[in-house]
């Protein structure tokens, strides 16, 4: 049905028949120089802007499950959590190289987010729900629980390594910042390749017509499971990003309220294409940025609202609406909206 | 969870007093989750802010205490009138637009009303817990042969018994019932023999919602009273739901004195994993029961 979506299309949008040849476009390429010219031009906020990378990256994973695969998981923040908590431990106990942190990380949540997938992708809408909350508040119990190994709620604290053995994370958020873009840039084209292989394109199939699948001889659960574990893993090396770079794991990186905000930013964005999660945790965060420092309960009652009006009017969030713009103001039949459509 | 401080010592002693705790504890959850029950059952709508609803009840008759001085039992019925009547002014405006949504969205919705609820409440009353005075007849405890109840929570488990079997009657035995089965059954059809299936809808999400705001009011003693409430308790009506399977009384009435007596029971004999035993029994329980324990297919 639709014709080759124009060069600026977010992968999402790519034509089913066409191969993806795997190159940014340019637009993709302008994204990209953002972060790395506002790191030269904004040397006071490299910090924040290392954090909206690495929640871009966590957005990206849930992105990855609920927007390609269609689970909705209420629970994402304990894999980030977790890990958060590997790399700290690791840290904390000697082995302080952030890479080798990273790896753990990435394997230990990848490994809870294996055997996790499998109560999730069993049920309906309302039990994975329930199972992801759940595990989440479990996986906040045993932290709070287990004091004397993580801290409970004052957090742990730690000293990170050197980065390479060469780079310290210095308090201006240098290192921090050029290492998040390293490994979020990494990832991110990862999950980039992913969407378009034929994993992708099977789990977007599972998401438009689940029923259909088994059909054509999809394994479904099979597919579900393998995205669910590496998401998992993306948002543990995502938690220990932000464990490695802030050196501390706390609480409240296992909590339900970021599991919330998550998905907030990712709808915010827009889901199913990528760049939403990146785009929306940085709106997200710089706004909260600007309004909390008035008054935190008005910032929580304003997440609310947009959440409401977002739902009822700007479905698609900012990506989605750009696309509906682009769709009226370019030619016809540039296939708007055809990431969803296909 | 439990609180009421004087009242532990002398009734947790023995496993009886954990299981009559614990029985009036899960009595509170069903009827604060028999509307999210139904709410999910009939229309198919994964509502998050449910606990908003408790939470505006329990407002309402504290203020209705506090600052207009009307008596404990007679701020109750206030507490689910103006429950119900934000829940069915909140259906007509809002919920109704979402009810051919995906879950995702009607998930973000009600997140979305679950934090404006929570700064807003915040906002008029402060984050600090609000103090509920119990008239004297319903303090302190009744002396049984072995065993000490307290009379507050024997009265929460007559409300409820009384409520459920008037519920049944009221879903079973009335025209409104059956016009509320048709309607969970075959929504498309019950339009079709000439049911208001819409005002069927508000009504019932009204029901549910007074229900929310009577458990809210009720349970302040027992649950406490922030603004928080929505978000802490979320979890336990999305549970006993799950877990009793959507639109069943009786699966919901099981599942929240399950749950009830196994919370209490953890939390009184396993304190140092506390609310873990809660969450482990969920697991066990769905993946026995993926679809609940009277659930229809899911």
């Amino acid at each position: 049905m639709s014709a080759v979506t124009p060069s600026a299309a977010p992968p999402a949008a790519i034509a089913v028949n066409k191969l993806p040849d795997g190159r940014l476009r340019p637009l993709e390429i302008a994204f990209w120089l953002v972060p790395v010219v506002l790191f030269f031009v904004l040397p006071d906020y490299r910090v924040l802007g290392s954090q909206i990378l690495i929640t871009g990256l966590f957005a990206l994973s849930l992105d990855l499950i609920l927007g390609y695969a269609g689970i909705v998981s209420l629970g994402h923040a304990a894999f980030f959590g977790l890990g958060a908590y590997s790399a700290g431990l690791l840290a904390k106990h000697g082995i302080a190289d952030p890479l080798i942190g990273l790896l753990v990380a990435a394997l230990v949540s990848s490994l809870a987010g294996f055997v996790i997938s499998f109560l999730v992708v069993r049920g309906n809408d309302l039990t994975r729900l329930i199972i992801t909350l759940g595990i989440g508040l479990m996986l906040y119990e045993v932290a709070n629980k287990a004091g004397e190994i993580t801290g409970g709620v004052d957090g742990l604290s730690f000293t990170s390594g050197k980065l390479f053995g060469i780079w310290n994370f210095d308090i201006g958020g240098r290192t921090a910042f050029l290492y998040a873009l390293a490994v979020v840039f990494i990832l991110f084209l990862v999950a980039r390749r992913l969407v378009d292989s034929p994993l992708g394109l099977s789990l977007r199939g599972i998401r438009e017509g689940g029923k259909r699948m088994p059909a054509i001889g999809a394994p479904v659960l099979l597919r579900l499971r393998t995205i669910f574990t590496i998401a998992a893993g993306f948002a543990g090396v995502a938690g220990a990003l932000l464990a490695q770079t802030t050196q501390f794991a706390g609480i409240d990186m296992l909590g339900f309220p970021r599991s919330a905000e998550l998905m907030i930013m990712l709808v915010l964005g827009g889901t199913g294409r990528l760049y939403g999660g990146i785009l929306g945790a940085a709106v997200f965060m710089i706004a909260q940025d600007y309004l909390s420092g008035i008054d935190p309960v008005y910032w929580e009652f304003w997440i609310g609202f947009f959440l409401v009006l977002i739902v009822l009017f700007a479905k698609g969030g900012i990506l989605g609406g750009l696309e509906t713009l682009r769709a009226w103001f370019g030619p016809r039949g540039s296939g708007a909206r055809s990431g969803v459509r296909e | 969870m439990v609180r009421s401080p004087e009242g532990e010592k002398a009734m947790l002693g023995n496993i009886l007093g954990v299981l009559f705790d614990g029985i009036a504890y899960g009595s509170l959850l069903f009827i604060i989750a028999v509307g999210l029950s139904v709410t999910l059952g009939l229309m198919n709508f994964v509502n998050l802010a449910h606990g908003a609803f408790a939470m505006l009840g329990g407002y309402v008759s504290v203020m209705a205490m506090t600052k207009a001085g009307i008596p404990f039992l007679a701020a109750l019925p206030l507490a689910f009138i103006a429950a119900a009547i934000v829940g069915v002014v909140l259906e007509r405006t809002l919920y109704q637009r979402l009810y051919k949504a995906s879950h995702l969205d009607q998930v973000l919705f009600s997140i979305g009303i679950v934090f404006m609820s929570i700064a807003g409440t915040t906002y008029f009353f402060g984050a600090s817990q609000q103090p509920v005075q119990l008239p004297p007849y319903l303090q302190g405890q009744l002396h049984l042969p072995g065993l000490d109840i307290g009379t507050y929570r024997l009265f929460l488990i007559c409300i409820v018994a009384v409520l459920t079997f008037a519920l049944q009657y009221l879903l079973e035995k009335t025209r409104f019932g059956s016009q509320v089965r048709a309607s969970v059954d075959n929504a498309t059809a019950a339009a079709g023999l000439g049911i208001n299936v819409n005002r069927v809808f508000a009504l019932t999400f009204a029901l549910g919602s007074g229900l929310a705001g009577l458990g809210g009011a009720l349970g302040i003693d027992v649950l406490g009273l922030d603004p928080t409430f929505p978000l802490k308790y979320m979890v336990y009506f999305l549970l006993v739901v799950a877990v009793g399977g959507t639109g069943t009384i009786k699966g919901t009435l099981i599942a929240s004195l399950i749950l009830g007596v196994f919370d209490v029971a953890g939390k009184y004999f396993v304190p140092q994993i506390g609310g873990f035993v809660i969450y482990a029994l969920m697991v066990v329980l769905l993946i026995l029961f993926p679809a609940g324990l009277y659930g229809k297919k899911a």
